[in-house]
């Protein structure tokens, strides 16, 4: 999976590091910012209120 | 085999992601929400239709108190707010609707999270009798201390009671509960903290 996303990648090594950097940090920050706040509720290990 | 084991590593670098979002990321949300709710609390309460001064009713989501306990330093302080759902409890504690004001007669009781969300509850395991326990309102400050710490099952109602353990008994004291998860990174019990109103006096702003 990885070694075809790296051939897909144009240029030399360096630009191909660059952009694969550039394509991580992007999944991280969808990750952080819209996908994990959408399932943290459904995270339950922080619970605190008392429920009958 | 290569594309599981690739499948694999990015799945536990996801969830490494998702442990580091819930420990620290969660924590930035509550410390802006937090600023926001320290400012409204300086500013004098909106006066309510019908005229009422000192209102007894906040609305949900709304600041309550300033919340301190000495024991956890002089940074240690968090501002209540009205309710305990989800979303209030992602802004800092939050103060059980119906229950007590804080030191009126009755049973005070708060909410808080223990690892995420900057678990402001963090460390209350670590409370001992006779810990003061501050509550800060716009015009008078309460002292509650530490009497009792117990350890009980989610469903334990009991415990928010106007006098814990006691339901359906009329409270003659003025007391306070913090409840928040036990064991840590876990929602199978719940810790409690009891506290009873030693002391009101004017807060030195």
């Amino acid at each position: 999976m990885y070694e075809w996303i790296w051939r897909m990648l144009s240029g030399g090594p360096v630009a191909k590091m660059c952009t694969a950097l550039v394509l991580a940090g992007m999944t991280a920050a969808v990750l952080w910012y819209v996908v994990f706040p959408w399932i943290e509720p459904y995270v339950l290990f922080d619970r605190a209120t008392m429920s009958p | 085999m290569r594309v599981c084991g690739e499948l694999g590593l990015t799945v536990g670098g996801v969830l490494l992601l998702l442990c580091a979002y819930l420990i620290w990321g969660t924590g930035g949300y509550t410390a802006g929400r937090q600023a926001v709710l320290r400012e409204q609390l300086q500013q004098p309460p909106q006066p309510l239709s019908g005229g009422s001064r000192r209102p007894e009713r906040v609305r949900t989501g709304e600041p309550l108190a300033m919340l301190r306990i000495p024991r956890f330093g002089e940074d240690y302080r968090y501002v209540v707010v009205e309710g305990v759902d989800r979303e209030e409890l992602r802004a800092g504690p939050g103060h059980y609707p119906g229950t007590a004001l804080p030191g009126g007669t009755g049973n005070f009781v708060l909410a808080g999270h223990r690892t995420t969300y900057a678990a402001p509850f963090n460390r209350i395991d670590e409370l001992r009798r006779g810990d003061e326990i501050i509550v800060d309102t716009r015009d008078t400050r309460y002292v509650y201390r530490v009497t009792e710490t117990r350890i009980v099952a989610p469903a334990e109602m009991s415990v928010i009671a106007p006098v814990p353990g006691s339901p359906g008994r009329r409270p003659t004291r003025a007391r306070i509960t913090l409840s928040t998860c036990h064991p840590e990174y876990s929602a199978a019990q719940r810790l409690i903290v009891f506290g009873r109103l030693d002391d009101r006096r004017d807060p030195d702003r």
